[in-house]
């Protein structure tokens, strides 16, 4: 991992970004013909995967994805501000998003931290230039929210692992190079968090031993794609993408879910989600007709709007806050905790929101020429529950920052 | 550059030395001066406050925090008084502390020198003063006077009422409002002219004290005047100096009605389990300690950046709204899951939700401060 330690020159950092800013201005795609996903959950087309691939492998060549990893694994060496500028530049530029996401926010800066000189040396470069796309295999379907209780097993067979069972919400899972596999190798253990242990597992190729691991597009509520339920059935990998020991899946999933939620710092950058923010829907309230007058003149839609505005400001503000101690140690997880629910629901209450102002023609959809910004909000209200649900749904956080936060008896 | 493109950038927030000692040492001075007993029984006192705890504050120097050295003061600012406001609202602390330090500000910022000697040294030094601003129309527009003032040979005389005025009894200056050929200008009255013209308030907030004061009549000398030219100005400071002071005072409130309706959720039993097990009370708590979080936030990044001009205004704004509704929030379900004992007088539940509207109906509520914001924005 690159120390963020290290000292650098602010005037190296500030041609840094002006190179970005000019780079990313001048080789934005612009003008493409069909519609890209706003965020890594949404491809769900060929084109749109082989798009995006090559765009984030454009990127990397430019030095703009990675550029604080070490650069013996393929990085760029540099400090962490230096990505930070170039992920500033890419969102401000509206460029489209990085496809490999999981590899990139996840499994890089897992590995990076964790990982063992020969898994750096295999996986990092890959995860950058987009040879390599990897997907997650947590949730099952039968363990949503209850993910220690995960049944998938793993048995160890002479050097392989034999897999068995199903995985589902693989975001990518069709396209994936490779899965972080959390699985049970000991359903005996003391307790059901031991028995669970944490695999880098080949999806297809040659590295599949034997037997099958197949991926099923799942039809989404946007009746679109962009994630698979993953069968395995008999699937016989190397014991060698056993990540950590034995038993250690618990810990190191969790460590992951810490670059997940951004509890933990390392990610690759890039931005990987375009959401859209507060400045978008206020373009939308001063275009948007209601009683054949500008939303935004309507006082109740002002102060909605002001209510949204607000909340958008106080989830940057909680996260500063939690940084200064004395303003975050009343209940010390609780600014941590809070941020999933707080950001999830405030996304969907925008979006529906937003679909609330377009009058009748709050009723088009995506496709459709009499649909408001191509009917943007509408698909992003639906694709906001992947968000509410997946990762802990909303219910969920709540009894979480209830019982860890606030102290209340389980449920 | 527009308020919202600043609401755009990365928000800013943070904290003092200063600011960061005297909430350590606000916390354990409101917790020991005021648990809850103490606040019942000064319910049944007319003056509503402790004067030996008056005097304690005015000791550790906080009435001078924002006055300026040569004043008498300790020279820091508002947001040095946040954390105090704050923790005297998780104890519901009653003391005139707010008007006080809020009259301080306006002669500060509205007073001409020989006004500024004159008062902020007697504040600084344990001198108790208030604000006459409310009116009958009820409105929070402090700019919106009926009550007059005319001046004539020397002398001002003044038509009209003021309500609303906290700790007029107990203040030795009060700060009036009024209508001067008109336009505002503001009023600096002593105690002894005020003799027979106050009379207490019965308000929803029993911690709390609040006096109509009946100016009709009543003439004052020219030297009462503050400066004409600055009373635009000071009222607007006024406005946002109580704002965001009334926020913290609900902060505190809403953590406080919080914590005590979750020592209930965690003891009570129904059904042959505690209460706070069951999500429908639990989700609920949930969401009133991340209403009052949010608040927090806004809170101390108000602080942070008060007094600039257009992010600073919005800040505040956001603060006290947030606030507002946070508290109002938390204490409304604080009753509730309170059950039976909630409905109760004996259950500390209603003195958070009575100070929460009192909190509200002082310098603006949500709704008030959302559309200042919209003002502002759009």
């Amino acid at each position: 991992m690159a120390d963020s330690d290290i000292e650098y020159d602010e005037q190296d950092l500030a041609a840094f970004k002006d190179a970005a800013v000019a780079w990313f201005g001048e080789n934005t795609p612009r003008d493409v013909d069909f519609m890209l996903p706003l965020t890594f959950m949404e491809v769900g087309t060929d084109q749109q995967f082989n798009f995006l691939r090559e765009w984030q492998n454009k990127v990397y060549e430019a030095g703009y994805l990675g550029a604080h990893w070490p650069k013996e694994y393929g990085g760029g060496g540099l400090h962490p501000a230096f990505q930070d500028a170039a992920t500033r530049a890419m969102a401000q530029a509206r460029t489209p998003i990085m496809l490999n996401a999981i590899g990139l926010n996840w499994t890089g800066p897992l590995l990076l931290d964790r990982g063992s000189e020969e898994e750096k040396q295999k996986y990092i470069k890959g995860i950058l230039s987009a040879e390599t796309i990897w997907c997650q295999g947590f949730s099952e379907p039968e363990n949503g929210s209850d993910l220690g209780n995960a049944q998938t097993r793993a048995v160890k067979d002479g050097d392989d692992y034999v897999i068995n069972g199903s995985k589902i919400w693989t975001t990518q899972g069709n396209y994936a190079d490779y899965m972080i596999l959390l699985a049970r190798t000991n359903p005996d253990a003391e307790n059901k968090y031991k028995g669970l242990s944490f695999f880098l597992a080949p999806m297809k190729g040659a590295d599949v031993k034997g037997g099958s691991i197949e991926t099923v597009p799942i039809k989404k509520l946007t009746g679109e794609y962009g994630f698979t339920q993953t069968f395995f059935t008999d699937a016989r990998i190397s014991a060698d993408c056993l990540m950590g020991a034995e038993g250690e899946g618990w810990l190191i999933a969790m460590q992951t879910l810490e670059y997940e939620r951004g509890a933990r710092a390392g990610q690759a950058g890039g931005h990987v989600m375009m959401m859209s923010d507060p400045s978008d829907i206020i373009r939308l309230a001063r275009e948007a007709k209601l009683n054949g007058k500008p939303a935004i003149d309507d006082p109740a839609v002002q102060e909605e709007l002001v209510a949204l505005m607000t909340e958008a400001r106080s989830l940057g503000l909680n996260s500063r806050r939690d940084k200064i101690r004395p303003l975050a140690q009343d209940r010390p997880m609780s600014l941590a905790l809070g941020s999933k629910l707080a950001s999830t629901d405030f996304y969907q209450r925008l979006n529906a929101f937003a679909i609330t102002l377009q009058g009748t023609r709050a009723a088009y959809y995506v496709g459709d020429e009499n649909a408001h910004d191509n009917g943007l909000w509408q698909r992003g209200y639906l694709n906001s529950f992947s968000a509410t649900i997946g990762g802990g749904t909303s219910q969920i956080q709540r009894n979480i920052i209830g019982e860890h936060v606030l102290g209340l008896p389980k449920s | 550059m527009s308020a919202f493109d600043n609401a755009r950038m990365a928000p800013r927030i943070g904290l003092s030395e200063e600011q960061a000692q005297l909430l350590d040492i606000a916390e354990s001075f409101c917790r020991d001066k005021s648990p809850v007993d103490k606040v019942r029984a000064l319910i049944e006192e007319e003056g509503g406050f402790d004067a030996a705890v008056w005097h304690e504050i005015a000791e550790l120097g906080w009435l001078g925090i924002g006055v300026p050295e040569n004043y008498g003061g300790i020279g820091l600012g508002m947001a040095e008084l946040v954390p105090l406001v704050e923790h005297m609202g998780r104890s519901l602390m009653n003391t005139p502390f707010v008007p006080t330090v809020l009259a301080a500000q306006a002669v500060l910022r509205g007073g001409s020198e020989a006004q500024k000697e004159e008062v902020l040294r007697q504040i600084a030094t344990g001198a108790a003063a208030s604000l006459a601003l409310c009116e009958d129309h009820a409105d929070w527009n402090l700019q919106n006077l009926s009550v007059t003032a005319s001046l004539q040979d020397g002398q001002l005389t003044l038509r009209g009422k003021k309500y609303l005025v906290l700790h007029a009894a107990a203040a030795q200056f009060v700060l009036a409002s009024v209508a001067l050929d008109g336009q505002a200008a503001l009023l600096l009255i002593p105690a002894d002219a005020l003799a027979g013209r106050i009379s207490r308030e019965k308000i929803i907030d029993d911690t709390q004290r609040a006096y109509a004061l009946d100016l009709d009549g009543l003439s004052l000398p020219e030297t009462a005047l503050m400066p004409t030219d600055l009373a635009g100005d000071a009222l607007a400071h006024i406005e946002q100096a109580g704002s965001l002071l009334l926020a913290a005072d609900m902060c505190g409130g809403a953590y406080a009605c919080i914590d005590y309706t979750l020592d209930y959720l965690k003891t009570r039993k129904q059904f042959g389990k505690l209460i706070g097990s069951y999500q429908a009370l639990k989700h609920s708590i949930v969401d009133a300690h991340q209403a009052y979080e949010k608040a927090r936030s806004h809170l101390y990044s108000a602080a942070h950046i008060f007094g600039e001009q257009g992010e600073g205004d919005m800040a505040v704004h956001m603060a006290k709204a947030e606030a507002g509704e946070a508290y109002s929030f938390a204490a409304d379900r604080a009753i509730q899951f309170h059950g039976g004992f909630g409905f109760t007088y004996d259950c500390d539940a209603q003195l958070y939700r009575r100070r929460a509207i009192m909190g509200c109906a002082l310098y603006g509520d949500t709704r008030y401060h959302r559309r200042k914001i919209a003002a502002l924005m759009f």
